[in-house]
């Protein structure tokens, strides 16, 4: 599948998908979408990567191994659920505030943060299973 | 008030804070760090001394603390004259034993360990006796089984020490389930889970249906841990302990742990018909079953430990026996079988530790090389035989008090206590005398005198049966009397003196000693007569434990063999079977099945369009002969049915599932193509129908699961509740993502935390190299390779 | 509609059955993916089916409109594909390293574990 379409193509998709993945994660809450769509759709972008340009490539341009990914998701998910114990109130309980930057209210919450807790953790959990069968292949 | 209840804890605890030390004790100062450890115990020993006068003026000492109290669970405890007395004997011989094994094990290099396993025992042993919630008091009861088994079994390197430290496990802790049964058995029928409270309801007890229930099983735990017959055979076999075990677990303490349990429940269950029957009638058997095996042995420890089991026979009888003086007969014989018999194993293991022998055959003529320790094994000998002076005496008056009344019952015990104590009469000399008088004959070892650690102990019980004896108003005043009064449930007063009154008992006694004598002399002949008698009987039940456990293991093969044969396909046919018949079945049976649905008129052709897809996806994995047809129908299924969610206002649902039968397809690709597979499954005829069967009934069966579901009124509660809440509440107009990051939050952490777990692992897989193996796994390789 | 979607996942669960119990590793692999899907399709049934409106609130209101999908199932259902994605890797994976492993395909030689004709037990102590 190395072909030079493919890997012409590849470095633009994937931009695009990752992009959309984040639009996807963050619209989730009024719109269709969410962390588990997000997070699969960006897994699929990585996987579409490593296909055309090898798996060494996915890995070098993510920085990180794909499990730590998920491992500070899966952080980033639990702390998350911590923040409701400064207000006193059950654990996972949804906090919001509404900061005013450059006069937009921006409306933050906890279940946000736990949203994207939840698409790196897919994303990580996803493109590692992906990248480790892709990376067989060269061996 | 305070301080003594958090001293008793300290106490409590004590000797189970000097075990966490004993190893770096003993590996810091040797044998000498014996010294240091016994100051726990010894300490707890004074503190419970402090306590003698309170309790002997007739008062109950309680504390404790909550432990769960919405469960009524305290760690509570309860100290009456009964209690203080066992505390006093576990602390007291305890810090004996401790300082015993310092020289016995001297130079052993698992000395430490030795004496921390010890320790524990102590503390667990201080606690049952002490315990007053039963489940503290159950608690207690097993640790007291898990630490004699680690002494038991402390010499591990051999078999028999495996063995016996196995089948005391085996059988104390039957008896240990049997005993949490009863107790909870008695929490039903009464209510209160403390000892100390069970007084007050003893009418309900006694009258309520489950009495003899509660009592069978209550007596399982006291019979096994008290080696009555016919669960006495663990207890010779676990003299394979070290010596100081045998004197401490298996004489002293441990075993009267049964004992204790009767004597506790002898005011609130006793008194009845059946009490008064089991218990004289099988501690009369565990007496002269003891005896006479005792009397077949030579070696020093086994016949001790034989007469051991007799003594806990004539205590379990005089327990139950009912009479008047019976129960203060065995509040009495109690505390002198301590003293006397814990001397006596602790000279066994003298005698053994410096002249290499415990055989009674093999020792003669020590009086000159150990003049203490024949002292100590004559004293000692002197209160088991029950002669004037010493408490054994007084004891043996006290039991022939109680049963000489002239009725039949009393006249037959009567009978069985005379022969019993004859018996252990010439064991007791048999051990003291034999190996110190006579002529010297030459032993393994040359024999001298033990050092100070070893003899110190003996003596000092020794002594102590003769102090008590003679000074019996004292021990009267602040042991034996309240003692019986808490084992009676009411006030009494034991007065007997070692001054003798010419009467029944004292005939007896003279019957006793006269009898004992003859055998004495005749030892070798009334050991053969043993033989022969115990060839006439045939084997015991110690055989019979090795036929169970290897019986227990092959029944365990023979199960395993036909529940895991090993076959993926068994397993699976036989779940499969079972999911359609619980499918099937019911509705059936009830007349549940759903009403026949009519034609669906209401699907619009592009539904059905999907719908067929999805069919012929399925078909086409059924069909498929190749790799890529199965990967590529799989992919048909799994896109027909993200279309059939999208149709369905389910947007979402129908993205994620776009996405991952993609992935799932790139990933199948990936794989698939590397694996050499048989490219369709042959099965039989006969085997593809009966799958197919199966299939066809499990799917019938969820499809008429589905239709009744859905053919009954729709409870929308829930789903009026995330609607009503998500906007108003949740801030979010995306019901399925607020349900998923808010509402149901904690659940999702878990499914995320599942999904890393699941990454985690394949990577795993997939990076850990299999070690180059043994010869098992290249022949499974080969065995594939060739069908 | 629900008749209909009752007989479709019938049929899911027969091949999945039918699938799962073949001796070939990939075959019970295939047979746990469609079973997956038909317990997807069993949940979203069961919380009954209605046309093209997702259960989004619109701007303006505080509730869902009438004609709006239930969103219960579909919560339960979204995580439950994910997992059983993550798990189809999973088994996948370990199919592929039992094949590398033991050079079979066939449940029925895959003996490493639970071997045949394996002696007994000692029964000392």
């Amino acid at each position: 599948m190395n072909t030079v379409i493919l890997r012409t193509v590849a470095p633009p998709i994937t931009a695009l998908m990752l992009v959309f993945s984040v639009f996807v994660l963050l619209r989730g809450h009024n719109e269709p979408g969410g962390g588990f769509i997000g997070g699969l759709i960006a897994a699929s972008a990585l996987a579409i990567y490593g296909i055309a340009h090898g798996v060494a490539a996915v890995r070098l341009a993510i920085r990180f191994h794909p499990m730590a990914i998920a491992g500070f998701g899966l952080l980033l998910a639990t702390l998350s659920g911590f923040v409701s114990i400064f207000a006193g109130v059950p654990f996972m309980t949804g906090l919001w505030i509404y900061p005013s930057l450059f006069g937009v209210e921006v409306p933050l919450a906890t279940v946000i943060s736990f949203d994207i807790g939840v698409y790196f953790v897919v994303v990580g959990a996803i493109a590692g299973i992906a990248l480790t069968l892709e990376g067989r292949e060269e061996d | 008030m305070a301080d003594q209840t958090a001293l008793t804890l300290l106490c409590l605890f004590l000797p189970v804070l000097a075990a966490l030390l004993a190893p770096m004790a003993i590996g810091r100062f040797g044998a000498a760090g014996s010294w240091l450890l016994a100051l726990a115990p010894a300490f707890s020993f004074v503190h419970f001394l402090t306590l003698l006068p309170q309790i002997a003026d007739g008062a109950a000492i309680t504390g404790g603390y909550a432990w769960v109290p919405s469960l009524n669970l305290s760690f509570s405890w309860f100290l009456d004259g009964l209690s203080l007395t066992f505390a006093l004997l576990i602390t007291g011989i305890g810090t004996l034993i401790v300082l015993y094994s310092g020289g016995y094990m001297k130079g052993h290099p698992q000395q430490g360990r030795f004496l921390c396993f010890i320790l524990l025992f102590m503390g667990a042993m201080l606690g049952l006796v002490v315990s007053d919630s039963f489940l503290m008091l159950f608690v207690y009861w097993e640790l007291t089984s898990i630490t004699s088994f680690l002494l038991i079994g402390f010499d591990h390197e051999r078999e028999a020490a495996r063995r016996a430290a196995l089948q005391a496990l085996v059988v104390t802790g039957l008896g240990g389930l049997s005993l949490l049964a009863g107790l909870i058995f008695l929490w039903n029928m009464t209510g209160v889970t403390q000892l100390s409270l069970l007084v007050n309801v003893d009418d309900m007890l006694r009258e309520s249906p489950f009495y003899l229930t509660a009592l069978l099983l209550l007596l399982g735990g006291a019979f096994t841990k008290s080696a009555q017959f016919p669960f006495h055979f663990w207890l010779p076999n676990a003299m394979e302990a070290p010596t100081p075990v045998s004197a401490y677990l298996h004489s002293a303490t441990m075993v009267k742990a049964g004992v204790y349990l009767l004597m506790r429940l002898n005011p609130v269950m006793g008194e009845t018909p059946a009490w008064e029957i089991l218990l004289p009638f099988f501690g009369g058997v565990t007496l002269i079953a003891g005896t006479v095996l005792a009397i077949r042995q030579t070696d020093l420890k086994l016949m001790l430990a034989y007469t051991t089991m007799a003594s806990l026979g004539l205590l379990v009888m005089l327990t139950g026996f009912g009479a008047p003086h019976a129960v203060e007969a065995a509040a009495l014989y109690l505390v002198a079988h301590s003293l006397f018999k814990g001397a006596l194993f602790m000279v066994a293991g003298l005698i053994d530790h410096e002249c290499g022998s415990r055989d009674v055959a093999q020792l003669g003529g020590l009086r000159k090389a150990m003049p203490i320790t024949f002292g100590a094994a004559l004293a000692a000998a002197l209160s088991m035989g029950g002669l004037p002076l010493f408490f054994g005496f007084l004891a043996k008056e006290e039991i022939y008090y109680a049963l000489a009344h002239g009725d039949l019952r009393s006249i037959l015990f009567l009978v069985v206590a005379v022969g019993g104590n004859a018996l252990m009469f010439a064991v007791a000399f048999a051990v003291a005398l034999k190996p110190f008088l006579g002529p010297k004959v030459e032993t393994p070892k040359h024999a001298h005198e033990g050092p100070f650690l070893m003899w110190f102990g003996p003596a000092l019980l020794a002594a102590l049966g003769l102090f008590a004896g003679i000074f019996s108003a004292v021990a009267h005043r602040f042991v034996s009397t309240p003692m019986a009064s808490a084992v009676a449930g009411q006030p009494t007063v034991v007065d007997i003196s070692t001054v003798p009154h010419i009467g029944m008992p004292l005939l007896l006694s003279i019957v006793t000693i006269v009898l004992g004598l003859l055998v004495y002399l005749q030892i070798d002949r009334a050991r053969a007569l043993a033989v022969r008698l115990l060839e006439a009987i045939g084997s015991g039940p110690d055989r019979g434990f090795d036929h169970a456990v290897a019986g227990l293991v092959r029944l365990s093969v023979a199960v395993t063999r036909i529940v895991q044969p090993g076959r993926l396909e068994i397993y699976l046919t036989v779940s499969f079977i079972l999911l359609a018949l619980t499918l099937l079945v019911p509705p059936i049976v009830y007349g549940e099945l759903p009403d026949m649905p009519s034609w669906p008129s209401d699907v619009l052709f592009h539904e059905w369009a999907f719908v067929i897809l999805a069919l012929l996806g399925l078909f086409a994995v059924l069909r498929a002969s190749d790799r890529l047809t199965a990967i590529v129908s799989l992919g048909i299924q799994g896109f027909a049915v993200a279309v059939i969610f999208l149709l369905f206002g389910a947007a979402d649902l129908s993205f994620t599932q776009f996405m991952v039968e993609t992935l799932s397809v790139v990933i199948l690709a990936l794989v698939m193509t590397r694996l050499r597979l048989s490219p369709t499954d042959h099965r039989p005829l006969g085997q593809l129908l009966f799958d197919a069967a199966i299939a066809i009934a499990c799917g019938i069966g969820f499809t008429l699961f589905l239709l009744k579901a859905t053919q009954g009124p729709f409870n929308d509660y829930l789903t009026q509740f995330f609607n009503t809440y998500s906007k108003v509440v949740a801030h979010g107009a995306n019901v399925v993502n607020v349900i998923i990051v808010d509402f149901r939050g904690t659940d999702t952490l878990g499914e995320i935390s599942v999904v890393l777990i699941t990454g985690l692992a394949v990577l795993a897989l997939i990076r850990v190299k299999a070690k180059p193996r043994a010869d098992a796994v290249p022949a499974a390789v080969e065995e594939g390779a060739k069908s | 509609m629900e008749t209909v979607f009752s007989v479709l996942i019938g049929f899911f669960f027969a091949a999945a059955v039918y699938l799962m119990l073949s001796k070939h590793s990939v075959r019970i692999l295939l047979g746990i993916a469609i079973f997956g899907n038909g317990v997807n399709l069993l949940l979203f049934t069961a919380g009954r089916l209605t046309r093209e409106v997702p259960p989004i609130i619109p701007a303006g209101m505080d509730t869902l409109p009438a004609t709006a999908a239930n969103p219960l199932p579909q919560a339960l259902i979204l995580t439950a594909i994910v997992i059983s994605f993550s798990f189809f890797a999973f088994l996948l994976v370990l199919t592929y390293r039992g094949y590398q492993e033991l050079g079979t395909d066939n449940t029925d030689e895959m003996r490493f574990a639970e071997p045949k004709d394996e002696p007994l037990p000692p029964l000392g102590y």
